[in-house]
């Protein structure tokens, strides 16, 4: 068996822009592997090398062992692939579309029935409707539907959840895990970094360069400092005031708290609320907590930033 | 093969449920060739006259009898003085005056010689050309007949006859040139829209992401719109013959062939068109204004090509539209066959050849 996806110093310019500078990573057989960063990082520039429709300029890629541009004819039978955007027929039918893409892989829904089963069954009611009356949720399960159709070894999924109600994005994910344990290799791009988490290993891109390619349990390990969580009342001034501190390290919002780094960890935390005292904030609060994987990202994405 | 079949269905699907395109398809043929058959003729049909009549005998009401005999011309008034005349014009209802002198009759048979005076509106100077041409004619028909057989002294008649549409109707051009618009602007316009939509929006991207050969995933959208033109080649040619009495002299089954040919023409455009557009306004563009404009100017449509300018008259040579048409009215108004128009046939042939083989090289395997 080939390794699903090799990348190797892979370049590509567009113009003056640089949208991939030296990518390099491996996906290996039965592994869901995100690619987390905002938009503009470069992720679907690299979704297109791998799946044959953009050329890059410097580098190396192949796709269960064949090369992106010699094999693309190859490797066009055998990926399934669900662009950004939403990019079935809006006109043709749940059904219709289903039936369009499964035949033009050389093959019938009903004959890989089993892997698109259980998402099938959620769209199933709505068979009969226009691809483009679905909401959100369920156009981008029909897209994956259609791009699991002909049984592909490798999956390509660009950024599916964007766009998409917190619950079925949490469906969605239950189901990549399964499709991973069926053994498709699955690279998955997405700007949420809490989705991070459920992938088996990411890597971290920001214009154009990875930062950072381990499991999120291990990245979560890697992250040294003391953090965190303050809260009182009126949040915005809070925000204002802990950044304007003199020995504040970073200070981001996370839901209804504010994760905080110090320079000098705990030593700081007494000088702080000295700081704070006099600014009189009610229901002030502030408790320690472990980092998760979205403090470890915006750590990482501020030291390269300082870079 | 099935794969074609399912592509071939799901672009008809697109077609039927889009409204626009529908009325596009199959709205806009039946609407320009009435426009163009009726309402958009440089013939003359019942022009509406005034007459002052002076003498009032019995050959002047003949003469006013001749003139209004035949279609061409109806009399909207009678006018009794000389000073009438201008504010019937200025009504704007009348295209033509005749006046009749005192004594028509009188001095026709005495002095051998009588006058008729015809007055035009030379606002439009083609339409007032035209007018004064036809009545002159039918007063010479009418000269001849008091003349009798015996006409002395002698003279030469010249007796004109226009070949192949002897009535001088402009339908007999027009339906040939709507034809030629309708195929081009469907086959080009339309398969460069449809190819540059699955472009814009984004299913190209999976399109070419599968196993589907490139040459089938344009077979798939072209061919439907190869058999709707057709279709509307027939709309067109029916209306035509049925209801604009065109005739069609040569074979039909040669007709229809020259007309899956220009189809064809039509197409490796629309295709060719396509691969350097990727977006349907762009697209629309380029046919409207890279094919549609020279060919409603320089295809001897509208214009005739012999009298433009020699530079415009080469670059005529390279619109096929030019060369279709004259297939068609060969065929359809000499009743030429193979034999006559293959000179033509092969010029199309090679052009389209050629602009199919450009395009499938020209197409994209890839996003850029």
């Amino acid at each position: 068996m080939q390794t699903p996806i090799v990348v190797q110093e892979v370049h590509k310019n567009f113009g003056e822009v640089k949208a991939l500078r030296d990518i390099s990573f491996t996906v290996n057989e039965g592994e869901l592997f995100g690619l987390i960063g905002p938009d503009g990082a470069g992720k679907s520039t690299l979704f297109r090398i791998l799946t044959t429709l953009l050329l890059a300029d410097k580098g190396k890629a192949t796709v269960n062992g064949l090369d992106v541009v010699k094999d693309y004819k190859a490797i066009r039978k055998i990926v399934g692939y669900m662009p950004g955007r939403f990019s079935l027929y809006q006109d043709l039918t749940v059904q219709e579309n289903l039936d369009f893409f499964a035949t033009i892989f050389n093959t019938t829904v009903k004959e890989n029935y089993g892997l698109i089963e259980e998402i099938y069954v959620q769209i199933a009611p709505f068979k009969d409707r226009p691809a483009g009356k679905l909401s959100g949720g369920m156009k981008q399960k029909l897209a994956l539907c259609c791009a699991l159709v002909h049984k592909p070894t490798v999956l390509f999924l660009d950024e599916p959840t964007t766009g998409v109600d917190p619950v079925s994005r949490k469906e969605f994910w239950e189901m990549l895990q399964r499709l991973r344990q069926k053994g498709i290799a699955i690279l998955v791009s997405t700007p949420y970094m809490d989705e991070a988490i459920l992938c088996g290993r990411v890597a971290l891109i920001q214009n154009g360069a990875l930062l950072k390619i381990d499991t999120p349990q291990q990245i979560t390990r890697e992250f040294s400092k003391p953090l965190w969580a303050v809260k009182a009342k009126q949040m915005y001034r809070l925000i204002q005031d802990l950044r304007s501190f003199e020995d504040t390290d970073s200070c981001y919002a996370f839901g209804e708290y504010l994760h905080l780094t110090l320079k000098h960890g705990e030593a700081d935390v007494d000088k702080l609320r000295a700081y704070l005292q006099p600014k009189g904030h009610e229901q002030f609060d502030m408790v320690p907590i472990t980092a998760g994987i979205e403090d470890c990202f915006m750590e990482l994405m501020k030291s390269e930033k300082q870079q | 093969m099935r794969q074609f079949f399912v592509f071939a269905r799901k672009e008809f699907y697109h077609i039927f449920r889009d409204r626009r395109t529908l009325l596009i398809l199959f709205g806009m043929p039946i609407v320009q060739v009435i426009i163009f058959g009726f309402a958009i003729t440089n013939e003359i049909k019942n022009a509406d006259i005034a007459v002052l009549d002076q003498s009032k005998d019995h050959y002047s009401a003949r003469l006013i009898q001749k003139l209004t005999a035949g279609s061409y011309f109806r009399i909207d008034r009678n006018l009794q003085t000389p000073k009438t005349i201008e504010a019937a014009f200025r009504e704007g209802r009348i295209k033509m005056a005749v006046v009749i002198p005192p004594r028509f009759g009188q001095d026709f048979f005495h002095l051998r010689k009588a006058q008729v005076q015809l007055l035009a509106d030379a606002g439009d100077p083609n339409t007032a050309t035209t007018l004064v041409n036809y009545a002159r004619a039918i007063i010479g028909n009418y000269q001849q007949e008091l003349n009798g057989p015996a006409a002395l002294p002698l003279t030469i008649n010249t007796t004109v006859r226009m070949q192949y549409n002897p009535a001088l109707k402009s339908v007999f051009l027009f339906v040939p040139g709507v034809m030629t618009l309708i195929l081009l602007l469907v086959s080009a316009m339309m398969t460069s829209i449809t190819i540059a939509r699955e472009k814009e929006l984004g299913t190209m991207e999976i399109l070419l992401v599968s196993p589907l050969p490139p040459h089938l995933i344009v077979m798939g959208k072209v061919v439907p719109y190869i058999v709707l033109s057709f279709i509307n080649a027939l709309v067109i040619l029916a209306m035509g013959v049925w209801i604009f009495g065109m005739p069609v002299k040569g074979s039909v089954v040669l007709l229809l062939a020259e007309c899956v040919l220009f189809v064809l023409t039509s197409l490796g455009l629309g295709i060719l068109i396509s691969t350097v557009t990727d977006k349907q306004q762009t697209a629309m563009m380029a046919s409207m204004m890279g094919l549609l404009m020279p060919t409603v100017l320089l295809s001897g449509f509208i214009f005739p090509v012999e009298s433009m300018p020699k530079p415009l008259q080469w670059l005529s040579n390279i619109m096929p539209a030019k060369w279709f048409i004259i297939i068609l009215k060969d065929i359809m108004l000499k009743g030429s066959g193979l034999r006559e128009v293959w000179p033509q046939t092969l010029l199309l042939t090679g052009m389209t050849i050629f602009f199919i083989v450009l395009s499938i090289r020209k197409f994209k395997i890839r996003l850029s």
